[in-house]
């Protein structure tokens, strides 16, 4: 459901527990257990600023001190253009060999400074939006020659853009790698 | 004793993440010695002999916990623990970026050694990239006949399924691995049952980390007796060591064990940065505790650490220059706790509640000498009392540095900011 909104409707929690023969209530308890279940929509691009240890002795607060002034949003918010949802978390993103890191749509940008977060919100920013123009091209993947430790750019398929706002299937199909 | 690299010898080699590249490096040969040599108990035996212990944070022999199955319960079932969440931690990241067919081949011996016929690995949502990865190379493995039905002809089935989390350090943990992996949310179960009597679907279940299944291939091909030699009697062969923190390298470094802390230090992380001196440091991810510069002669051996009181843990080692808080650094970690506390248990749900508040407002220097003295009370209340390790180790950071920095804990107390801040605030600034 996730992938095709953007978010878990109650109506799409309320579909999948039909699917699987549970109660909704079912669904919703595992949905806001887990950290990476939205229940609202987001913005167009989803950016994670870690502030665990690791990264916090490296600078983390430096730059989420900087995503917040550069966004105009507090951590947890959305830009008015809704283009950007961004978060600090307290949950290691597992890259503390690049602190301080960020994950924008799932990639990771490693060795952050004020400027390189400049750099990486201003191409995201001005890419077309999904599901407005060429998503190929405003596909998160394209952030994937950011990344600092250059694993084999042939690796995977380029992943999944968020379309939050495609127009969702009649009948979201329950991804069982997503539930 | 050094750097010695077996898990990591072929990273960086160009195409490694294909199946054709890892072949030419000799990759799945350990699947192939494993059937041609091994049978299930010899292999388990061979396992034991090298004195594997589990690398993602408890240390438990491999072998004796493979042993623990009950002989005749089918089906059985394998989980690969990648759900790398321990603070400072991100070697299972770098395994499945750079050989992920090390560890979908350390997983196929494994399976072979217990029986099983349906492997999964549990990789953390986060991960994203990685998952994509490893499904990818599964596929190409499968393709290859590698796995499947009658693997390389020896008769033997195993499927290998790979599941993504969705954000939660709780499942880490075995049994909540487990709840997560079947659908549900991801909360401990009581133990025992243990998961080799009772896992996954009720089923006699093994859940081993990702870099002690890709320890597997290196073992079958140069045996158990060869691995055992390697590092410290108690702690054989390598392990990949996540350095970061106020280093001038950060990075994983495989180090044979028994090497001392300071030389991986200052050898392989260029030691402290901007010549500043050592103020504390973490051996053994955000769960373990502080360690002081004269614990650097210690060698990178578990029991050593363990009787220092602290742990090498899932092997994150965190270092903290002298402007470091440690009132910071232990209120960030009280925080990762609160925010991971799964609910079920009272202790740890409402202890990391009282933890984070209480460091929240010492750190901001608004805290009495008086509620200073609930710290210990709260901790006591909580170590060994909650349902799962994380209540427990959501104190050991904390406490063990209010016992090193007793004199910095307390000067935070009514001085409306910082002291280790203003001490330092020329060092910083130089």
């Amino acid at each position: 459901v996730q992938n095709e909104l953007g978010y878990l409707s109650a109506e799409g929690m309320a579909e999948v527990a039909s699917i699987l023969d549970l109660a909704p209530s079912e669904v919703q308890a595992v949905s806001t257990f887990y950290s990476m279940y939205f229940d609202h929509p987001e913005g167009d691009h989803h950016v994670i600023v870690c502030i665990n240890v690791s990264c916090g002795l490296r600078g983390a607060d430096e730059i989420v001190e900087h995503v917040e002034k550069r966004l105009g949003c507090p951590s947890g918010g959305t830009t008015a253009d809704r283009r950007f949802t961004w978060e600090s978390t307290v949950e290691c993103l597992g890259a503390c060999g690049g602190a301080p890191a960020m994950q924008v749509d799932h990639h990771f940008h490693e060795n952050l400074t004020p400027e390189r977060v400049d750099a990486i919100l201003e191409r995201l920013g001005s890419q077309p939006r999904p599901g407005h123009g060429d998503e190929a091209i405003a596909a998160p993947g394209a952030a994937g020659a950011e990344r600092t430790e250059a694993p084999d750019a042939a690796v995977g398929p380029t992943p999944k853009p968020r379309t939050a706002r495609s127009a969702p299937r009649k009948r979201p199909r329950p991804d069982a790698s997503d539930l | 004793m050094a750097e010695h690299r077996l898990l990591t010898q072929d990273f960086g080699t160009e195409g490694l993440q294909t199946l054709a590249v890892y072949q030419r490096r000799g990759g799945y040969q350990g699947l192939r010695e494993a059937f041609r040599r091994f049978t299930p108990e010899s292999l388990t035996a061979e396992v034991k002999e090298s004195g594997l212990r589990g690398r993602g944070g408890a240390g438990f022999p491999t072998g004796t916990k493979w042993g623990f199955l009950p002989k005749d319960t089918f089906p059985r079932y394998l989980c690969c623990n990648a759900d790398e969440s321990e603070p400072g931690c991100f070697k299972d990241r770098l395994l499945i970026d750079e050989n992920p067919h090390q560890l979908i081949e350390g997983l196929l011996i494994a399976a072979y050694a217990l029986q099983v016929n349906i492997a999964f690995i549990y990789i953390r949502g986060e991960y994203h990239d990685q998952r994509l990865l490893l499904e990818r190379c599964v596929d190409e493995a499968r393709a290859a006949g590698l796995i499947g039905d009658n693997i390389l002809g020896s008769g033997f089935n195993c499927d290998v399924i790979v599941h993504g989390g969705a954000g939660a350090y709780i499942c880490g943990e075995e049994t909540a691995l487990i709840d997560s992996l079947e659908g549900l949310r991801g909360q401990p179960r009581l133990k025992p049952p243990f998961p080799a009597i009772k896992g996954l679907y009720g089923k006699p279940t093994v859940v081993n980390n990702v870099e002690t299944l890709a320890n597997l291939p290196h073992i079958v091909q140069r045996g158990g007796a060869w691995f055992k030699a390697l590092g410290t009697e108690k702690s054989s062969g390598t392990r990949l060591f996540c350095c970061s923190g106020h280093i001038n390298r950060p990075g994983t470094y495989e180090m044979e064990m028994g090497t001392p802390i300071g030389e991986l230090l200052e050898e392989e992380c260029g030691g402290v940065w901007k010549q500043r001196s050592l103020k504390a440091f973490q051996p053994g991810g955000g769960s373990m505790q502080v360690l002081l510069p004269e614990h650097l002669a210690l060698p990178l051996d578990m029991d050593a650490v363990a009787q220092a009181g602290s742990s090498l843990g899932a092997g994150a080692m965190v270092f903290m220059d002298e402007t470091t808080c440690l009132v910071n650094v232990s209120m960030r970690l009280v925080d990762f706790y609160q925010h991971e506390s799964c609910g079920k248990c009272a202790p740890c749900r409402e202890g990391t509640y009282f933890e984070s508040d209480l460091m929240h407002r010492l750190e901001g220097g608004h805290l009495t000498r008086d509620e200073l003295s609930t710290l210990t009370d709260i901790c006591d209340n909580m170590n060994g009392k909650c349902f799962c390790p994380l209540g427990d180790t959501a104190t050991w950071f904390v406490m063990s540095a209010y016992q090193a920095f007793k004199d910095e804990f307390e000067a935070h107390c009514g001085a409306g900011s910082c002291p280790v801040r203003a001490a330092t605030a020329e060092l910083v600034t130089a």
